[in-house]
């Protein structure tokens, strides 16, 4: 079948990042103005974003039902637009002051945000393959975008090593899914006999290990201090909140139109999230790096994710399940948004404080930072305090709409093991800001200064703390937009 | 405006925009910047004395209520408030609010700004919680307040403030997080997390569309809300963050925790735990009592042996407060009004117990009792204070202290006599560490040299401490100005938890003549307790 016009309005915004990406390292050689390449990016971003709402309004199957152009993949395209946009921003001071080259730097994000967007609108499991496949390969590099830094060359090598190691798990379970149903198409694999194929099971569990790695579920999660410690800053943040977001984005849609999956995976949720709440936050207790206190709150926060997760497997069974679940895909889907904007916030503050060649990671830098740069550990307070989920902040609503899905299909220990797992958070996020505030600053800090604050990162914290604090007070159209019935093109 | 509608929403942010106008200031101007504060918490006070116009006497349920929807999957709605129990308690805060105020006015060296915008921030959190009607929104205020709190000890608190600091956030949040589950579980059930559309809900048949919780299911929730509010409190074995926050905190800081935060547990308890779980509170009540007591009683023997004169008045809050929760959970409306009465007479004299403890320390720089001793001579205006404000304290008749104990007392006798009489221990107790520790600090030779030129009382210092008193006293003896339009409320909350006694009880307002009587006729019952004592 040949595609059509329609077709690829329906895939725009990946073919927007793509094309920016490639004239990017065409016009390399040739540019040597890095305003120029940062210029560019911008654009690109933006314009694949923008490209996201014609997408929207030609809503469909593009390429005879490989992708899917709905409300769920404008909302994850938009999300991973935003991230790729305030990451660009962001990074554009952090590769002048670490003196590293910018146009490869901008069209590896480009390829990545467009492997994002296609595992997000993926309606076919050899798509979303290429999905992953593109967003990886791209992070694999990104990840050791430092190449003289010990601990970048050893980021990247992990992630590339473990991850490859996870897509061939993710590979295997499509062929074993492909073997037990005949089909890859998603939309194909709703008959009954599949319900209790054991072959068919063995593939969903193979491709719930590919994706649990990229999530950074335990037990699958061991890779993540370290990458996103080695990784430079920006990228960490980009990892943190885009390619989380795309797989996550690519499990909800098995669960909307696999039937057998939800059946399947109801306890594999439940075991996956209460393990990887406790790993992360367990974890994050004893660092004193602050990046990797980060990392570690990330697999902490794909945890309670997980925790909707399991409601969703749990109310999606039987009749009428996909209305019953609406609720607890809106809780994922605003806990992705919130979540990326304050990790995102965070790890810009960390980017921007480490100083040149990252040095300045440990908790004790942070010493004083309330009465040295107020306003920037005021921002950080923001996502902390957003990051544990107090009132008025968008991690407040996020976790409320999962605590509220968990209830609701009667997963209580689940949610009391939450309620735990945040206790627990809370005490590592509070020691940040206890430095911050109720520390003096060490000699040498005090000695340094204030550190610079350009303006482009000045404007991915506003964009950020404005974000986390506007949908902490009024969370209504996002939650209207993500609760509408036809959110998922049917 | 003032008059119309939205009252209770001006009272409550206000302080925020005074907050916010703060911190727009520079931060280099100190004087201004502490007039500015007391202005505003000034003003704050005169709206919040607007809202007893509003709430007639003898009338249950609320008033001034104001109603916006606000989030509309989960309905969540701006739902607020005021009755005769919240009421005063919102009038202690923004009174207790000033008072911080001009305390901190010299002992607060560095980041003032800072500090009053969190002051005027804790305000707006307190306040907040005592008008909401929606759970949720009270659930919202609630931990908002926490993070204030929490920099007022951890920035401007003694050597060990961060330490408390967090122990006070950790203990909070443990709590709060099971009573949002408990609030989602609540919703769950019935669609709305609007109070009184819940209440209304539990009092329809279940054939007419109303609400009934599986006694398990209501037993657990009692108990998701009623630890959070049971470490508010704090109620015996939970009490633990509190004489950390305590000490370490500044002045200002432990008057606020003391006089307001600590109630927002009993608050909670009287607004939330009782009529929404009256079932599970019934069957609770002789283990709530039981702890209830233990912390009388143990609080007062803990304080008498604390070398540290703020860990002593720390520990007194322990055992004044299990007076409260032993009135509560005795269904009695006279107990009931007592703790309520205790609740507001506890935040005066407890908070004008820290505020002198405060002064010692500005001059001292030490909380030790061993450190002083003899200070009468050198100081005698505020050694008299200080022995009026602990007589309250330990309930003197005709001072404020006496009228909440001697009712919850009175009123818990009548339901279990044994409750009553192990708690009247901790009258006796709370008369001898008060007593003695004055007569350590201010009675005696002078032992250390320091003590011998330490100044007397300011003229700021006076202002402070004489409106103190002069609210002591007027609550030992105009205590019908309060009860009067308690009353009602706290029938209400009664007749909730114990439907078929609301018609054997005698008339709901029979407390309020027995309020008035209190100076005169127990007078002589308490004198001849203490008499015995001595």
């Amino acid at each position: 079948m040949l595609p059509r016009a329609i077709d690829a309005y329906r895939v725009l915004p990946e073919l927007v990042w793509c094309g920016f990406g490639v004239l990017m390292m065409l016009m390399q050689p040739f540019v040597r103005s890095r305003h120029f390449f940062t210029f560019l990016a911008l654009i690109g971003t933006l314009a694949g974003t923008a490209a996201s709402v014609t997408a929207a309004m030609h809503a469909g199957p593009g390429f005879g039902g490989l992708v899917q152009s709905d409300s769920f993949s404008f909302f994850f395209r938009l999300l991973v637009g935003a991230v790729a946009f305030l990451v660009v921003l962001a990074s554009g001071p952090y590769l002048e002051r670490e003196r590293l080259p910018f146009a490869e730097f901008y069209s590896l994000l480009l390829f990545a945000a467009a492997g994002m967007g296609v595992l997000a609108s993926a309606q076919e499991l050899l798509t979303a393959f290429i999905g992953l496949e593109m967003s990886s390969i791209s992070s694999y590099i990104l990840a050791g975008y430092r190449r003289d830094a010990l601990k970048s060359s050893e980021s990247a090598m992990k992630y590339f090593l473990l991850g490859s190691f996870a897509t061939a798990f993710f590979l295997y379970g499509i062929a074993l899914v492909y073997g037990a149903s005949g089909t890859t198409m998603l939309v194909k694999m709703d008959s009954a006999e599949l319900l209790h194929s054991t072959l068919f099971e063995l593939g969903l569990a193979m491709i719930l290990i590919g994706l649990g790695f990229k999530v950074a579920a335990a037990p699958f999660q061991v890779w993540t201090p370290d990458v996103y410690e080695g990784a430079p800053t920006p990228v960490t943040a980009l990892f943190s909140a885009g390619p989380k977001a795309a797989a996550f984005a690519l499990l909800l849609r098995i669960f909307a139109t696999v039937p057998a999956a939800t059946h399947f995976w109801f306890w594999a949720f439940w075991a996956l999230a209460a393990l990887t709440m406790f790993a992360g936050n367990l974890g994050a207790l004893v660092q004193t790096n602050v990046k990797r206190l980060l990392a570690y709150s990330s697999i902490a926060h794909a945890g309670y994710i997980l925790v909707a997760f399991a409601a969703v497997t749990s109310m999606a069974q039987g009749e009428g399940g996909a209305a019953k679940a609406a609720p607890a895909y809106a809780a994922v889907l605003f806990y992705l948004l919130s979540y990326a904007l304050m990790k995102l916030g965070a790890f810009t503050v960390v980017s921007q404080l480490g100083g040149t060649g990252e040095k300045n990671l440990s908790l004790d830098d942070y010493a004083g930072l309330s009465q040295r740069q107020p306003w920037v550990a005021a921002a950080l307070s923001v996502y902390l305090l957003s990051l544990l989920g107090l009132p008025v902040t968008a991690g407040f609503f996020g976790k409320f709409y999962i605590f509220k899905a968990a209830v609701n299909s009667h997963l209580l220990w689940l949610a009391v093991l939450m309620a735990i797992n945040s206790v627990i958070g809370a005490y590592y996020y509070l020691r940040v800001i206890v430095v911050m505030y109720m520390r003096e600053p060490s000699a040498e800090a005090a000695a340094l200064g204030p550190v610079s604050f350009p303006i482009g990162v000045n404007v991915v914290l506003l964009i950020t703390v404005a974000g986390t604090i506007l949908f902490g007070v009024y969370p209504n159209p996002v939650i209207q937009f993500i609760l509408q019935p036809t959110l998922l093109g049917r | 405006m003032l008059h119309g509608g939205h009252l209770l929403s001006v009272v409550i942010f206000f302080p925020a925009v005074g907050a916010l106008a703060l911190l727009l200031l520079r931060g280099d101007d100190h004087k201004f910047i502490r007039v500015i504060a007391l202005i505003v918490s000034l003003a704050e006070f005169l709206f919040s004395l607007l809202m007893i116009r509003a709430v007639p006497i003898g009338a249950a349920g609320y008033h001034l209520e104001e109603y916006l929807k606000w989030i509309n999957q989960p309905p969540i709605n701006y739902h607020l408030g005021v009755d005769g129990i919240s009421l005063f308690l919102v009038i202690l805060t923004t009174f207790l609010t000033p008072i911080s105020i001009l305390a901190s006015w010299k002992s607060i060296e560095h980041r003032i700004k800072e500090f009053f915008v969190m002051l005027l921030m804790l305000e707006v959190g307190v306040v907040g919680v005592f008008l909401s009607l929606d759970l949720f929104l009270f659930f919202l205020f609630w931990e908002v307040m926490l993070i204030p709190m929490a920099l007022l000890i951890g920035i401007w608190g003694h050597e060990r403030r961060v330490y408390a600091a967090v122990k006070f956030v950790l203990f909070t949040m443990a709590g709060s997080i099971f009573m949002l589950i408990g609030i989602i579980w609540l919703y769950n059930a019935s669609g709305t997390f609007d109070l009184p559309a819940i209440q209304a809900l539990l009092h329809t048949p279940v054939s007419q569309g109303g609400l009934e919780l599986a006694p398990r299911t209501e037993m657990l929730l009692f108990l998701a809300f009623f630890l959070a509010f049971a470490i508010k409190v704090p109620l015996f074995p939970l009490h633990t963050w509190l004489p950390d926050a305590h000490v370490e905190a500044p002045t200002a800081g432990s008057v606020m925790l003391a006089g307001v935060l600590l109630k927002m547990g009993t608050y909670g308890m009287i607004r939330f735990c009782l009529p929404l779980f009256p079932e599970a509170s019934r069957r609770a009540a002789r283990w709530v009592a039981v702890l209830a007591i233990i912390g009388i009683i143990y609080g007062a023997l803990v304080a008498m042996v604390q070398p540290n004169l703020k860990k002593l008045v720390a520990y007194s809050s322990v055992s004044h407060l299990g007076f409260v929760v032993l009135g509560i959970f005795a269904f009695h409306n006279i107990s009931m009004q007592g703790a309520v009465y205790q609740m507001l007479a506890h935040g005066i004299s407890t908070g004008a117990l820290f505020l002198l403890v405060g002064m010692l320390h500005d001059r001292r720089h030490t909380f030790e009792i061993s450190e002083y001793g003899g200070l009468a001579t050198p100081m005698p205006k505020l050694a008299a204070f200080f022995l009026f404000v602990a007589l309250s304290s330990l309930g003197l008749p005709m001072l404020n202290g006496f009228v909440g104990e001697y009712l919850v007392l009175l009123g818990t006798y009548q339901r279990h006599w044994g409750w009553a009489s192990w708690a009247a221990l901790g009258v006796i107790l709370s008369a001898c560490y008060l007593l003695w520790s004055y007569q350590r600090v201010f009675f005696g030779e002078i032992t250390r040299e320091k003590n011998r030129t330490l100044p007397d009382a300011s003229a700021r210092e006076k202002w402070i401490l004489v409106t103190m008193a002069i609210v002591t006293l007027w609550m030992g003896i105009g205590s019908t100005f309060i009860t009067k339009r308690t009353a009602a409320a706290t029938q209400d909350v009664i007749d909730q938890v114990e439907p078929q006694r609301a018609y054997e009880a005698s008339a709901p307002h029979v407390s309020v003549p027995l309020a008035k009587n209190t100076s005169a006729s127990a007078a002589k019952a308490a004198l001849s307790e203490r008499l015995g004592v001595r």
